[in-house]
């Protein structure tokens, strides 16, 4: 549990073809009140698997997010992550189980150093209960120097090791995402959520995010689940697609798929639009 | 090597500062109204250094605190008080009894409880209560069998060092007698947002205070004698008593944030969704906090109780819950070192300094001087005495920069899965 990095398993093509589902939601409902944010939401991913979630503003992206991370109590439906089902467990349950998150609006901590937002990660394997750090046992000293060399050597894979004892809130915007994501994979997931990873990003920033999200990928063997709603980002990097509109998927399918699909079109730019492109792909034009 | 040359340094001058009071005293240069402000601030540091873990460094902004010192200081005040007076361990044995009898059914309950997916927290309380006030019925009568054989115990210990011995365990089982209560207080109210949990905490103090009013009536603890006030309670609390608690507990509450449950309980005072997400127990985290605060409170309590050997309700007044709260917004919320400061200004300036040096007739007019200078202070210095400083002892240290072999982040795609694959099985070798 405790490793970072599992380098025995196989590659992600490889898994890919085997199948095996390491989430698997279905009929998925959550309502506020008499919103119904999240309406019969099925969805699979499959180990090693990266896909995207699009859809317009307020279409229960992050809904369905704060629905699998336990954040949100669903109002019917299954979710289950590695034959495990996630019905009814608190958020840092499910973390501990392999799911990690990002957050739209970045949450560091904010006051605390780098070293220390990535350091509380790692304190469901700590090896030390209360009374050893009270009473600083050599138990105590042993693993926290353990548990802080890790951390350290956990933040040079992202460049952030000559930033350790930087407060979070003062790091550079690019920086406060990496550290995020950093700080989420320490969690030691099997399965990350990032939601809107690109926000607020120039184009450089994006090309080195998508540089990192493949790095991480291959590094941690990790199954991905994005939000995005840059589209550069989306149709670059993600193996499969769903997209969302008012609660219900509208369409799944690859990137070239979704880009043909009017219904997705006609979603983000209205019906006349997907009219136009409806005859413009007919002419096999590329419309995105 | 440095860490432990700061550790010794700080553990010397502060041991040198309290030995040096405690000879100025025994000279007679302090005298006897300075050695109780001496006292008191340091009581104060106590209960302080509790809200400041609670409202601080866990960010759940509490005024119960206030209470949980009354239940500490008059529940000590009660055992020394059967002891010196009626010459009966009475109280001494059927405190133990109870807090080992809850406590013991607390950390039952606790692990049954945990297996059960989604109980809410009124069902859980109305367990831990029914379970609290049956565990508590049997320890009283069990209780009852061992107070004669206890007390013949202890009577054949020298005088001096049995009350002593007395008064120690009184002062201990305070605080234990606070943090159970402040469990089961905290089951319900902690599910609360931070400001409704203010006001329920606030709530708690003043039920406490109507209890202590009527503990001669509605109680029975007859010797408490409710408005009237307790007296005859032994003034044990040395100098020497309340500086060793005020030490141990900085040490140890030093060494508790400067470690993975330290960084737990922080990150719920950052952001609660992100502790979450990372795996973090927030209920658990705020629960651990708010004994372990209530705990200090209920120590200092105890200790309060035998300074000036006379407790009265009005001292635990609502009002005055808030003297710790404006002590760590004063000294800096999150420091240690701010508040064991504030503490003792307070202390000083409020109880000392203003009394002597305000003329004949005008000590009411410390409490308009003193609140001006807090006015003064939070628009010159909003973020409190102290800040986030912390003296050197208590300052968390960095660890040396880590020295770089090869630069980890990838380059271009395909050297990266290469060197990386490298990198990482002789990293995960040496961490796992």
């Amino acid at each position: 549990m405790t490793d970072i990095v599992n380098t025995t398993s196989p590659s992600p093509v490889e898994t890919m073809n085997s199948k095996s589902k390491v989430l698997e939601i279905t009929k998925l409902n959550k309502s506020f009140g008499g919103l119904r944010a999240v309406k019969e939401f099925d969805m699979n991913i499959n180990k090693g698997e990266l896909m995207g979630l699009i859809g317009p503003n307020g279409a229960g992206k992050t809904t369905v997010f704060n629905l699998i991370t336990g954040i949100y109590e669903l109002t019917s439906g299954n979710i289950v992550f590695n034959d495990t089902n996630l019905i009814g467990m608190l958020p840092h349950q499910i973390t501990q189980l392999g799911i990690a998150r990002t957050f739209q609006n970045i949450r560091l901590f904010p006051n605390l150093t780098v070293l220390d937002n990535v350091r509380i990660a790692y304190h469901a394997h700590a090896g030390y209960g209360m009374m050893d750090a009270i009473l600083r046992t050599p138990k105590f000293l042993e693993n926290e120097k353990m548990l802080t060399e890790k951390t350290q050597e956990f933040l040079s894979v992202f460049n952030l090791h000559d930033r350790q004892g930087e407060i979070a809130r003062n790091l550079p915007y690019g920086e406060q995402r990496r550290l995020e994501i950093a700080r989420a994979l320490a969690a030691d997931p099997q399965l990350l959520l990032l939601d809107e990873p690109a926000a607020g990003m120039n184009p450089n920033e994006v090309v080195s995010l998508m540089d990192l999200i493949h790095f991480i990928r291959e590094r941690f063997n990790l199954t991905i689940l994005l939000i995005e709603h840059q589209m550069r980002v989306v149709m670059g990097i993600c193996e499969r697609i769903t997209v969302m509109d008012f609660g219900e998927i509208i369409a799944r399918g690859t990137p070239d798929e979704i880009q043909a699909n009017p219904k997705v079109i006609e979603a983000y730019l209205g019906r006349g639009a997907a009219a136009l492109a409806q005859k413009l792909s007919e002419k096999r034009t590329n419309v995105a | 090597m440095l860490k432990n040359k700061t550790t010794l340094g700080f553990l010397s001058v502060a041991i040198f500062v309290i030995l040096l009071v405690h000879v100025l005293v025994d000279q007679g240069i302090l005298n006897s109204f300075w050695y109780t402000i001496l006292r008191i601030g340091a009581v104060m540091t106590i209960v302080s250094l509790g809200l400041n873990l609670i409202y601080g460094i866990n960010g759940q902004f509490s005024l119960g605190q206030w209470g949980f010192y009354a239940i500490g200081a008059y529940a000590a005040a009660d055992v020394t008080y059967r002891w010196s007076q009626l010459h009966s361990a009475s109280g001494l044995v059927i405190l133990l009894l109870v807090l080992l009898f809850v406590g013991g059914f607390y950390l039952i309950i606790g692990r049954v409880l945990s297996k059960i997916r989604g109980l809410d927290s009124l069902s859980a309380f109305a367990i831990y209560l029914a379970g609290t006030i049956l565990a508590a019925i049997l320890a009283i009568a069990l209780g009852k069998i061992l107070i004669d054989p206890v007390t013949a115990m202890l009577t054949y210990l020298p005088a001096n060092i049995a009350m002593q011995l007395v008064f120690l365990l009184a002062i201990l089982l305070a605080g234990i007698l606070a943090a159970e209560v402040s469990y089961l207080l905290g089951l319900p109210v902690l599910t609360l947002g931070s400001d409704y949990f203010g006001i329920a905490t606030l709530g708690f103090t003043i039920i406490v205070k109507v209890l202590l009013d009527n503990s001669d009536t509605l109680l029975g603890f007859a010797e408490m004698k409710g408005a009237r006030g307790m007296v005859g309670i032994p003034k044990l609390s040395s100098w020497l008593w309340v500086a060793s608690f005020v030490l141990i507990i900085v040490v140890l509450t030093r060494n508790l944030l400067q470690s993975s449950h330290g960084r737990a309980i922080i990150s719920v005072r950052e952001d609660e969704i992100a502790a979450k997400a990372m795996g973090i127990d927030i209920a658990s985290q705020k629960t651990i906090t708010f004994v372990i605060g209530s705990l200090f409170a209920g120590l200092a309590g105890g200790l309060y109780a035998h300074v000036n050997g006379f407790l009265h309700p009005n001292t635990f007044n609502f009002i005055k819950s808030f003297d710790p709260m404006i002590i760590i917004v004063f000294g800096g919320l999150g420091s240690i070192t701010g508040t064991v400061v504030a503490s003792f200004t307070w202390a000083l300036v409020l109880e000392g300094f203003l009394r002597l040096f305000l003329p004949e007739g005008f000590e009411t007019w410390r409490f308009v001087v003193y609140p001006l200078l807090l006015l003064i202070m939070m628009l010159l210095r909003p973020q409190g005495l102290f800040g986030t400083y912390e003296f050197p002892f208590l300052q968390q240290i960095l660890p040396p920069a880590l020295k770089l072999k090869a630069n980890n982040m990838h380059t271009t795609e395909a050297e990266t899965a290469s060197s990386n694959s490298n990198e990482s099985t002789s990293s995960t070798g040496g961490a796992s």
